[in-house]
């Protein structure tokens, strides 16, 4: 309670200086007018959820920054309203996603995949009448079609919005004029558009859907695909929307919409169309994750060599680095911060670069380890690196190995340091060996320092994607009869990016996102429990 | 040997004997390691500098042509520079921003005490175990919802990938930036508040000062991981002028129509040249940087 107090006081009150009251006046006064701006622009576009959300939120930062005391939020606003904005938000949105089936073949809302399955399917109405056109604007503003019937040799105008400009004929009488091969040239209350204009038209001219009656739907419409020449066409779909179903005006079946799916689909199993919309599903992705025969075989293996690349991963350069440390934490070696310098270069150089050119130099034709390094060393055997599961593990770890062991060369040459000299002075004067003062002394000591590190090194492999997937891509896939897309050296994050981002059946966020809320658990999950057994933790919330 | 050791314990020769037991043979291991470390630089360092397609068997700084580099730079279709300056100019303002905010917040977490400071500490490290990558659906969502509503920072502007990064670096920079606040002495600011110092000038004209060069390698580290990202900055950028080097590059890699291996090389020496020579002057740094939370140096 005294420790509380005597902090709260240490950092409470004092005069402000008036260079500090001005400054914080200026930034706010930025910052609120920056806001008000983006309102304002906000309130023009009708967008008021967003708008008050934003004001109140603008409201929240000048009350922390006005007000007198409330210290830690004073710090701790910026950071963690971003925090909230683009990680927080992050995990709970993929959280709501597992529980759907939001992926590539269910994108959107309802109403969304209703239009988008609507617009898909357009077929022309057998034996109606096609038409030669011209893009025009009517004194109102809207865009129109003239158009020439080829057949009939009659000329039709009108517009998107069959209230205002039905579908008619127009005549002489009209104002039209046409020329002596029964062109329109020109017709009164309309302006003709210039190719220009028509590239202009916006959202554009061959997205224009113009009723042929009042109802868009049985009616049918005339639209062009090249602003040249257009026919009359209908929707093969039509809704129905009492009963919530779809029927295909081909063979009149009909297909309701399937809520638990997502899908139109009609008693026969037969789905409408690819296109579905997003629904809740409940657990159904995690049951899928534990029980999917098609995944758990793939699956288990994967988690394995998960953890297996992590741990070797983390084991190889802490082994190389701590050995390099030990040795080059010698003062009498001349040139030693060289040395240093240029041992972390590896570290220094963008990873991503090292990843691609550590591929180019595993290709087993031409690359340069099997070419010159073990050529140089006398093998004419080619290693088909990154072609067959163990060679290319092993070239995953080889690459793994040389991108960190800089890193834990850098941290375990700190703590080294950082070992009081007289303690391993005493032990040498007691007679023991070097050896035994590192195995005895350093050791206990590094371990317990870095054990916090290595166990977020850990965590930072399992979900290293860059040395995987940079490198093999998850690759070599040597197994074509699986139904899921595993590779040999797929870790759980690469093999669930790619059902996220690329499955072969259209990505699948749902499923995704329900691996990486289990990814999240089990990988927090063993860093909290083992940062709990390690100081770490005690220390860190000290 | 030992028998000339024993013999002529003072001479020259046995004292080299020693030096090489002792000391010397550091100095070849030091070169072995030194081969490990440089090796796939040194090769893709010889690669720029061939007239090479695309992989192909060479012998190393057998060719001199500059050809991949004049290319590279003047070239219409891959505008590297261009690359560069995008890069730059992100890495560099995200750099300095998520220093800004995680050593605000890192101050609250070292000196100040407040309800949930414990529990904050703790989501802030496991926050950061989501898997990250695969949160880029919600990156997306939140990205086109802003340019819809505030295009300035929505899809395909450097102000909105500024904003992803940084919610992204928050939660490490802090907790490394927290253990070196806790290593400058409490004293320090009582003496400040005796002297009557306000909180704004104990953390900017004492203890920021402090941890200056701490401050200059977390801006360092942030930068090469904004340099190196690939993912965010492929979905966020759409056209050619707006890549970062890590997005152009690859675009080198995946072109079909030609093969620009010995081009690509050359684009990653040019590109992690900077990074090199700032990464190595700041060695002396780095060290404590990456140990600071962990060891108390």
């Amino acid at each position: 309670m005294r420790k509380r107090n005597k902090n709260f006081e240490l950092y409470s009150g004092g005069t402000p200086s008036l260079r500090g009251t001005l400054a914080k006046i200026f930034i706010l006064g930025l910052v609120d007018a920056g806001v008000g701006f983006v309102l304002m622009v906000l309130f023009g576009k009708e967008k008021y959820g967003f708008a008050i959300f934003l004001g109140l939120v603008t409201l929240l930062v000048n009350w922390i920054y006005l007000r007198r005391g409330g210290l830690p939020a004073k710090y701790l606003a910026p950071g963690v309203m971003l925090l909230i904005a683009f990680q927080v938000y992050v995990v709970i949105f993929s959280g709501y996603i597992s529980f759907t089936n939001y992926g590539a073949l269910h994108n959107g809302s309802y109403a969304e995949a209703l239009d988008a399955i609507q617009q898909s399917a357009v077929e022309p109405i057998e034996g109606a009448a096609e038409y030669e056109i011209k893009v025009v604007k009517a004194e109102d503003g809207s865009v129109l079609f003239l158009g020439l019937d080829f057949n009939t040799g009659k000329t039709f105008l009108g517009g998107e919005d069959y209230a205002k400009h039905p579908w008619r004929e127009i005549t002489a009488a009209d104002g039209l004029v046409v020329d002596e091969s029964g062109y329109p040239t020109s017709l009164s209350g309309v302006t003709f558009l210039t190719d220009d204009e028509i590239v202009e038209v916006d959202p554009g001219v061959t997205t224009m859907k113009i009723p042929l009656g009042p109802n868009l739907d049985t009616d049918g419409f005339i639209a062009t695909a090249d602003a040249f020449f257009a026919q009359q066409n209908r929707f093969s779909y039509i809704y129905d929307e009492k009963n919530k179903s779809m029927t295909r005006l081909v063979d009149n079946k009909i297909f309701p919409a399937d809520e638990t799916a997502g899908f139109f689909e009609n008693k026969d199993g037969e789905i409408l169309s690819e296109i579905g919309w997003q629904v809740r599903v409940g657990w159904s992705n995690y049951k899928k994750i534990f029980g999917d025969p098609d995944l758990r075989g793939p699956l288990s293996g994967i988690i394995l060599w998960t953890f297996l690349f992590a741990f070797f991963s983390v084991f190889s350069t802490f082994v190389l680095g701590l050995t390099l440390a030990l040795i080059f934490n010698d003062e009498r070696i001349r040139g030693l911060k060289i040395y240093r310098a240029i041992f972390i270069l590896p570290y220094a150089f963008p990873a991503f670069l090292s990843a691609y050119v550590w591929r180019g130099m595993f290709n087993t034709e031409d690359g340069f380890i099997n070419r010159s390094i073990l050529g140089f060393m006398g093998s004419e055997n080619r290693i088909p690196w990154l072609e067959q599961q163990g060679p290319a593990r092993a070239a995953v770890l080889l690459t793994n190995l040389w991108l960190g062991f800089p890193y834990m060369f850098l941290i375990c040459t700190g703590a080294l340091q950082a070992i009081p000299n007289d303690l391993t002075e005493a032990a040498g004067i007691d007679g023991a060996s070097p050896w035994k003062i590192v195995k005895l002394i350093k050791l206990p000591l590094l371990l317990v320092s870095l054990a916090p590190l290595l166990i977020a090194s850990f965590a930072y492999n399992f979900n290293n994607f860059g040395a995987v997937y940079l490198l093999t891509g998850g690759g070599p896939f040597l197994n074509p009869t699986l139904k899921v897309n595993a590779g040999a050296t797929d870790i759980l994050i690469t093999f669930v990016y790619r059902i996220a981002f690329s499955g072969s059946q259209g990505a699948d966020y749902g499923l995704a996102s329900a691996f990486s809320v289990l990814i999240f658990i089990l990988i927090g999950s063993i860093s909290f429990f083992s940062f709990k057994r390690t100081k770490g933790l005690e220390e860190l919330t000290q | 040997m030992t028998t000339l050791h024993a013999r002529h314990p003072k001479s020259k020769r046995g004292g080299a004997i020693r030096w090489f037991m002792q000391v010397g043979w550091k100095h070849l291991l030091a070169l072995v390691v030194i081969a490990y470390a440089t090796f796939p630089l040194v090769y893709i360092l010889s690669t720029s500098l061939t007239d090479m397609g695309g992989i192909e068997n060479f012998t190393l700084f057998g060719q001199f042509y500059t050809k991949n580099y004049t290319d590279l730079l003047t070239s219409p279709d891959y505008p590297f520079l261009k690359w560069m300056t995008n890069t730059v100019t992100l890495a560099g303002i995200t750099a300095i921003i998520s220093v800004f905010i995680s050593a605000l917040a890192a101050f609250a977490f070292s000196r100040l005490r407040f309800k949930g400071r414990r529990p904050g500490l703790l989501a802030l490290i496991l926050i950061q175990m989501f898997p990250s990558i695969l949160g880029l659906t919600a990156v997306y969502g939140i990205l086109s919802k802003l340019t819809d509503y505030v295009p300035a920072i929505g899809l395909g502007t450097k102000a909105g990938l500024i904003l992803v990064y940084l919610g992204g670096s928050l939660g490490g920079g802090t907790y490394l930036m927290y253990g070196f606040f806790n290593t400058v002495p409490r004293e320090l600011d009582e003496a400040a508040k005796i002297d009557g110092a306000t909180h704004t000038q104990i953390y900017f004209q004492i203890i920021l000062r402090l941890v200056a060069p701490v401050l200059a390698v977390m801006a360092l580290l942030s930068f090469i991981g904004t340099f190196g990202d690939y993912v965010l900055a492929s979905i966020v950028f759409n056209t050619t002028d707006q890549y970062t080097v890590a997005v152009g590059l690859n675009l080198l890699l995946a072109d079909p129509w030609s093969k620009n291996w010995a081009m690509f090389a050359a684009g990653a020496v040019m590109s992690s040249l900077p990074i090199v020579i700032l990464f190595v002057s700041l060695q002396k740094y780095i060290t404590n940087g990456l140990t600071g939370g962990a060891v108390k140096g």
